[in-house]
């Protein structure tokens, strides 16, 4: 659907290209999360698609249709556009902001009053209530949904997104990705979503482009894949420590197979229950149990509730066993952690 | 004849005079509008330009203006001609500042999303970035209007219509029958014509300022 083809970026008088030969391919329908530092490109990345910024060379590709040299605002229209500061117009009301780019089209009256109204729907705002109100009316939340309803009031079968959620705190961002994300179950449009937030890269994106310096691709795969193995160094330090647990994001709890363990109960009584216990079990018998991976067990406190996992001391292979890197990485030990056992 | 005689028998004469002196003034002040919003949509986010054209017309304020009028008789003669040239050439300056200060204040994400949304640089100004700058440009026109209004009165001086005709000829005429009575009600009346072309601007901007941004 949009094609990068060796585009780069030369600002005059910077040594440095901001984009150096970037190329990069976009299928229709998917959203592609441009994830990267501050200052690697990848806003100026997003800004050459719909020529914001124009490309010094290389090729921008729409539909197969090489749009650097296309009329910029016509190019504009058939690409939705949405940004970190919403920057909705203040003098118009909430229905007059999404219905600008269809009246610039031509729309009659009627259709635009019925594609506000599609629209105001489609993100979760009354149009009885809403259609009538100026952006200050409106709390960040709402004023982000406008912004994109008003990116996609002319239908545009491509959609880019700059930060869209960055300015929201973070419980409102939560409840919009999850909207963003049903919205796009319906629309399935292109996008291309700037961010430097791992978590909602890996949240939003079927594929994230993961750029270094000058927008240079460090990684461009699957949430899952550059999680579960990061091309370089920069890669995994860029995606953290954490990202076994980010990974857990991607899998239905229900899907994990579900492993029998050792449960034992915590003895008040004791000093250290864990080691003693532990102790007194044969590792070899728990270990053959959990084929191939480091025995353990839950310890449970009297309340009847997980407390730690224990594990031999003695077992020095215990580390490298990703399910036991996972549980370390959790936080509290709650209920439901017992479930990610996997048999390794 | 005291005041209160005096104005009840030349009530017409300072109506028509009042008309005329508001009629130069708002003919004044269209030109100076059409002038200076174009001229500041056209170097708004040009600096060198803006401070180029800005210059320039901020000197003119800096004119006498009874010299103004005095240098234009040679050019357009006498009458409503150099009067309301001069009224245009002190107009613009105000109104022309504050268009481009409403213009270059609209906020960058705005611009931004109406360059993303695909308007074009016309549309642009017309749709979003005129009607957010409009209360400015507003204050600007209201500015150069009271201005204006205490500036035509001087257009006596090259026989230009309205009030300045009572306040130069009570003057000229000082101790003389009604001289005083003129002037002073040449005097009050600038007063209480800018005063009223005051308030008929805050009830045009109420009307015409979106509730969004008013």
């Amino acid at each position: 659907m949009i094609r990068l083809d060796r585009v780069s970026k030369h600002y005059p008088g910077q040594q440095a290209p901001a984009i150096s030969e970037l190329s990069l391919d976009i299928a229709a329908g998917e959203i592609v999360v441009l994830l990267g530092p501050s200052g690697c490109g990848k806003t100026t990345t997003l800004r050459l698609i719909n020529r914001l910024i124009e490309p010094s060379s290389g090729r921008v590709l729409l539909d197969g249709e090489d749009v650097t040299q296309a009329d910029p605002d016509q190019l504009r229209r058939r690409i939705g556009y949405v940004i970190q500061q919403v920057g909705l117009f203040p003098h118009l009301t909430v229905a007059d902001n999404i219905g600008l780019v269809p009246r610039t089209l031509g729309w009659d009256k009627k259709r635009i009053r019925e594609r506000v109204d599609t629209l105001l729907d489609l993100i979760g705002l009354d149009p009885a209530a809403f259609r009538r109100r100026y952006p200050r009316e409106l709390s960040g939340g709402q004023q982000q949904r406008v912004g994109v309803a008003r990116a996609l009031a002319a239908d545009p079968p491509v959609m880019l997104m700059d930060e869209p959620f960055g300015a929201i705190d973070p419980i409102t961002r939560e409840r919009l990705q999850d909207e963003f994300l049903d919205l796009q179950a319906k629309i399935r449009k292109t996008i291309v979503l700037v961010t430097h937030d791992v978590t909602e890269a890996v949240k939003l994106g079927d594929r994230i482009a993961l750029f270094g310096e000058q927008a240079r691709t460090a990684q461009y795969d699957t949430p899952a894949a550059i999680l579960a193995a990061p091309a370089d160094d920069f890669v995994a330090s860029f995606i953290g420590s954490g990202a076994a647990i980010r990974g857990l994001r991607l899998v239905p709890v229900g899907t994990l197979p579900l492993d029998p363990v050792d449960v034992v109960t915590e003895d008040p009584a004791r000093d250290d229950p864990a080691r003693e216990d532990m102790a007194r079990e044969d590792p070899a018998g728990a270990g053959a149990e959990d084929a191939g991976g480091a025995p353990r067990a839950v310890l449970v406190g009297a309340d009847g509730r997980p407390r730690r996992w224990l594990r031999p001391p003695a077992r020095p292979d215990a580390g490298t066993d990703p399910a036991a890197a996972l549980v370390r990485e959790a936080p509290s030990p709650c209920g439901s952690t017992v479930r990610f056992v996997s048999s390794g | 004849m005291s005041f209160a005689e005096y104005i009840s028998e030349r009530w017409p004469d300072i109506v028509v005079l009042t008309t005329e002196h508001a009629q130069v003034v708002l003919t004044a002040i269209a030109i100076a509008s059409v002038v200076g919003v174009a001229a500041g949509i056209a170097v708004a986010g040009r600096p060198r330009a803006g401070a180029l054209v800005l210059g320039v017309t901020g000197t003119m304020l800096t004119i006498p203006s009874f010299a103004l009028f005095g240098l234009l008789i040679p050019l357009l003669g006498l009458g409503s001609g150099p009067t309301v040239t001069a009224l245009v050439l002190y107009a613009v300056f105000p109104i022309l500042r504050n268009t481009v200060t409403g213009l270059e204040s609209v906020p960058r994400a705005v611009e931004d999303a109406a360059r993303g949304l695909g308007l074009g640089r016309w549309e642009r100004v017309r749709r979003v970035r005129l009607p957010l700058a409009w209360p400015v440009v507003l204050a600007g026109v209201r500015t150069a209007t009271l201005m204006c209004v205490g500036i035509a009165a001087i257009a006596a001086a090259v026989s230009g219509p309205g009030l300045g005709e009572l306040i130069f000829g009570g003057l000229a005429r000082i101790g003389g029958a009604n001289a005083l009575n003129d002037a002073l009600a040449g005097t009050l009346g600038v007063a209480l014509l800018a005063l009223a072309l005051d308030l008929l601007f805050v009830v045009v901007g109420r009307l015409t300022t979106s509730r969004g941004i008013a």
